[in-house]
């Protein structure tokens, strides 16, 4: 274990969605490097708070890298230097003494500012009502034994559901596009027998919503895999794509014999 | 108030069938005249809200996170458990409700258990066919693991996200009926108390944390799924905002509050270090179906081990103490949780613990890569290897695993009947926010279960019951009682708000967990219980001289959410030390020190603690009122739980 680290944090400080915000700068002191990120925001704002200011806002629940709510572009990149991690993992050891971290919010037209560092990622939201589901109610489902799936399918399916809505995609793309989170859930219900009946009309319904949002499109520059702190990967953009163009081009009730069972 | 469970009559199996049957409808055209608050998003409010709005019922559903998508449901790990018999390994619905019995050292209700054993295999089915992703065999089945407490293959996963999984299931089938307008969902909005009209649960006041603003909202029932309250303890492995604000404001209002001195010590989570951490982290009980647990057979080993002057792997198979093997041959490695925690906190207390504090164990995997693979162990719990490695900075492949006991989940919480029902009329509780079906200590795999038990396949059918009765008059807000619980709450608000002391709400509940984790955790005493309630008294009175609430109302303000939560835990506190003061016996997670077997386990005594204890609040600052629920146990035979 290293000994403890002083810091200078620029921070961007903003009252609410109306108000134009700033960078201000803060000396985190005595940080221990077995810290988590937040934890040392913690330290910051318990002496913002002794001293009756106003400590700095963020938006965090778990603090194990599954609920998706912190959302920190630290230094240029979202959640951080390090691949694979969400904010809440990324420990202070990864940072050196004297060294100063700049800490912004997710920058998208779609995610407004709610305050300082958190942002309405309701748009995620809206898109997921508009078709990431399978259109069944509670009872009268056959034995979850009846439809087997072959393991790879399975695995696929679970690699796509593994996102967590945190919304790292939209702040690393420079289109500010949802694609990435978009496609997962499309290529989750899609890969699935489950999925089947919906698959057209799903993939349009969501993207249309997306669209409606405000995000960008995709330009395949991969920030947006590069930075997935589930390594969510460019094929869900891949699969959406063959499957909004195949509703597109044919109709619904044909499509599902062009583009076959990945 | 006499506290009638309404267990239906008859034979076990029959018991919920029977229920069924014998409850009130709703007839389909009438539905839609109906409006249900649900609070909280996580499994079994996520389940129920979809739930009853595909009935036709009109939702609305609230939660404090920003997106529904965020309830601490998502972090559970491990599995969901359900009695299919997929493995042909001899389980089946009362085996399952059996170890479900036992595991809570016979403190829970047979009647329910029962039910939630029965419907446990609907639950698998509804999640398969919303499209979770559970793991399969190659064949392309269902695959299965085990839990402790039991000794066949009865639970489901999905990686080490498994609650992840099933909340992302709840979460679109909510989504589904919010873009269909039967719900209507509030994000970033904390319930802050019950509205009582003429003793009646009629509607909510919340807060929009966006904006400040306090709003009243009317409805047919109040169902609460707010989740458990082990962030009293300060550390535990709950989410940060995980809180018991809206269970204890409506215990407040009247709702009876059950067995609060019941808590889950899990034990296999990252240790303690130092005091900066604002939480911990469980690493799953799945990790025992392969870990091994051991300690070093002697206190000079462990000190070499603590001052690092050897490693782990240095110790020769011979010195290591595999205690859990060797205490319970048949369990091994999984037995339940409270064994397991209080085995490691012994070892731990005889000086033999390791790590820098000596506050740990190992839970070592060298034997499952031998015998696996490094691969397979990688696609079996690679996800938690990760977040172990993230955070400690010790590879789990290389070294074992240190491991201790934290806190996880509270089994106490809002007495409900069989219906789900507190006994304040129209106020409903779900999911680990009402107390109902682990006893004393729960299960692994069985909260997940319990969840979407009560949320799909158990309200949805209850609740008809107490709206028929009712009727479908419309409810509104212009009952005075609505204003006047607003203005309650917004006086509540600013007294917290005067604040300006010199101590922050973070410092206070940080002490307040001292006080609980010493004094009312793994090992409780008349002595250390009595002290803690003086402590926390003077605690209480210290933190409205002496906090410090910044800002205002009328914004977004962390500080103003905080010092709520931690002022309801301050009073819950007290209140779960007069609990494990009263429950003068040992039972599941609930140890008194002066209630123990000869070889050290949890001794019972059912002449005289075989209830369930529901307080009533009385006043503030006023002792709380016990009232018993007796148990009765027409099926199974109290025996002292061995696990040997």
């Amino acid at each position: 274990m290293s000994g403890h680290m002083n810091l200078t944090l620029k921070v961007w400080r903003q009252k609410n969605t109306q108000t134009p915000g700033k960078f201000v700068t803060y000396k985190a002191e005595n940080i221990s490097p077995d810290m988590s990120f937040l934890e040392m925001l913690d330290v910051v704002n318990e002496s913002l708070t002794r001293k009756n200011e106003e400590p700095i806002y963020f938006d965090h629940d778990c603090r194990e890298g599954i609920c998706g709510s912190c959302s920190l572009y630290i230094n240029g990149h979202p959640h951080g230097p390090k691949k694979a991690i969400t904010t809440c993992q990324l420990h202070m050891r990864t940072f050196s003494d004297g060294e100063t971290i700049t800490i912004e919010p997710w920058r998208s037209a779609a995610f407004p500012i709610v305050k300082d560092l958190a942002t309405d990622r309701s748009a995620f939201d809206r898109i997921q009502q508009a078709g990431g589901y399978v259109s069944i109610n509670t009872g009268g489902v056959p034995d979850a034994n009846v439809i087997p799936i072959p393991k790879v399918i399975a695995d696929e399916a679970f690699n796509s559901a593994t996102c967590i809505g945190c919304g790292a995609c939209v702040a690393a793309c420079k289109n500010a596009s949802a694609m990435l989170f978009t496609s997962a859930k499309i290529t989750q219900l899609g890969l699935l027998p489950q999925g089947q009946p919906e698959r057209y009309s799903r993939v349009q319904a969501m993207v249309a919503q997306m669209d409606q949002e405000g995000f960008g499109n995709c330009t395949n520059t991969g920030a947006c895999e590069a930075e997935c702190p589930k390594e969510i990967t460019l094929n869900n953009i891949a699969f959406m794509n063959n499957d909004f163009f195949s509703a597109k081009l044919f109709r619904e009730e044909h499509a599902h014999d062009h583009t076959g069972g990945e | 108030m006499s506290l009638d469970a309404k267990i239906p009559q008859g034979p076990l199996a029959e018991k919920w069938s029977k229920h069924k049957f014998n409850l009130k409808l709703v007839n389909p055209s009438n539905k839609r005249k109906y409006d249900i608050i649900v609070v909280g998003t996580g499994l079994a409010g996520a389940s129920a809200a979809a739930s009853l709005a595909e009935l036709g019922y009109n939702v609305k559903s609230f939660c404090f996170q920003d997106s529904p998508r965020r309830a601490h449901s998502i972090a559970a790990q491990g599995g969901i458990n359900a009695a299919k018999n997929y493995q042909n390994d001899g389980d089946s619905v009362y085996r399952l409700f059996y170890d479900t019995i036992k595991g809570g050292d016979y403190r829970a209700r047979e009647g329910n258990v029962y039910r939630l054993a029965e419907v446990s295999v609907n639950i698998i089915d509804q999640c398969v066919a919303q499209g979770v992703p559970f793991a399969r065999e190659y064949g392309g089945l269902l695959d299965n693991r085990s839990f402790g407490g039991s000794q066949v293959s009865r639970t489901f996963y999905a990686r080490g996200q498994t609650g992840q999984q099933l909340l992302l299931g709840a979460y679109s089938a909510l989504n589904r009926q919010i873009h269909l307008g039967k719900v209507k969902m509030y994000t970033r909005t904390e319930m802050l108390d019950v509205v009582v009209v003429d003793g009646h649960a009629k509607g909510i006041v919340t807060r929009n944390l966006k904006t400040g603003e306090i709003e009243t909202h009317a409805g047919h029932a109040v169902l609460l799924a707010t989740g458990g309250y082990g962030n009293v303890f300060y550390l535990s492995t709950n989410a940060i905002g995980s809180n018991v604000t809206a269970a204890w404001r409506a215990h407040k209002r009247g709702a009876y509050f059950a067995n609060p001195c019941y808590t889950q010590i899990h034990p296999t989570c990252i240790p303690v270090t130092g005091d900066h951490q604002s939480k911990l982290t469980l690493m799953s009980e799945s990790l025992r179906n392969d870990g091994r647990v051991w300690a070093p057979k002697t206190v000079e080993t462990a000190q070499k081990l603590q001052k690092k002057e050897i490693a782990a792997s240095d110790v020769k198979e011979e010195d290591r103490d595999y205690f859990l093997e060797r205490k319970y041959p048949s369990f091994g490695n999984l037995v339940p949780r409270d064994v397991a925690s209080r085995n490691a906190k012994e070892m731990s207390d005889e000086g033999k613990g390791v790590g820098t504090t000596g506050l740990a164990v190992y839970l070592d995997f060298a034997e499952a890569i031998q015998r696996l693979g490094e691969d397979t162990v990688r696609a079996k719990y690679g996800n938690l290897f990760d977040m172990y490695l993230q955070i400690t900075d010790e590879n789990p492949y290389k070294q074992p695993m240190r491991i201790y006991p934290a806190v996880h989940y509270t089994m106490g919480g809002l007495w409900v009947d069989y219906n789900l029902s507190t006994n304040l009329p129209g106020l409903y509780a779900m999911g680990e926010c009402n107390f109902s079906d682990h006893g004393a200590n729960r299960l692994g795999a069985s909260a997940l279960m319990q969840g979407l038990s009560d949320g799909y396949f158990v309200i949805p059918y209850t609740l008809g019951d107490y709206l028929a009765t009712i009727g479908p008059k419309k409810v509104d807000t212009s009952h005075p009682a609505f204003e006047q619980t607003k203005q309650d709450v917004i006086a509540y608000n600013n007294k917290l708000l005067s604040l300006k002391g010199n101590k922050t709400v973070v410092e206070y509940h940080r002490e307040l967990g001292h006080i609980m984790w010493e004094y009312c955790g793994m090992a409780r005493t008349e002595e250390g219980l009595t002290k803690a309630k003086a402590l926390i008294k003077e605690l209480k009175a210290d933190f409205w001289k002496n906090a410090i609430v910044t800002g205002e109302n009328e914004e977004v303000n962390a500080a103003l959410e905080r010092a709520g939560r931690v002022a309801d835990f301050i009073e819950l506190g007290e209140l779960m030390v007069t609990d494990a003061l009263t429950r003068r016996e040992s039972c599941g997670g609930h140890f008194r020190l002066e209630s123990q077997t000869e070889e050290g386990e949890a001794l019972r005594d059912d002449e005289n603690f075989a209830f369930v204890s529901a307080w009533e609040f009385t006043g503030e600052n006023e002792e709380e009122v016990l009232h018993k629920e007796e148990l009765i146990f027409e099926n199974v035979k109290l025996t002292q739980r061995s696990y040997k």
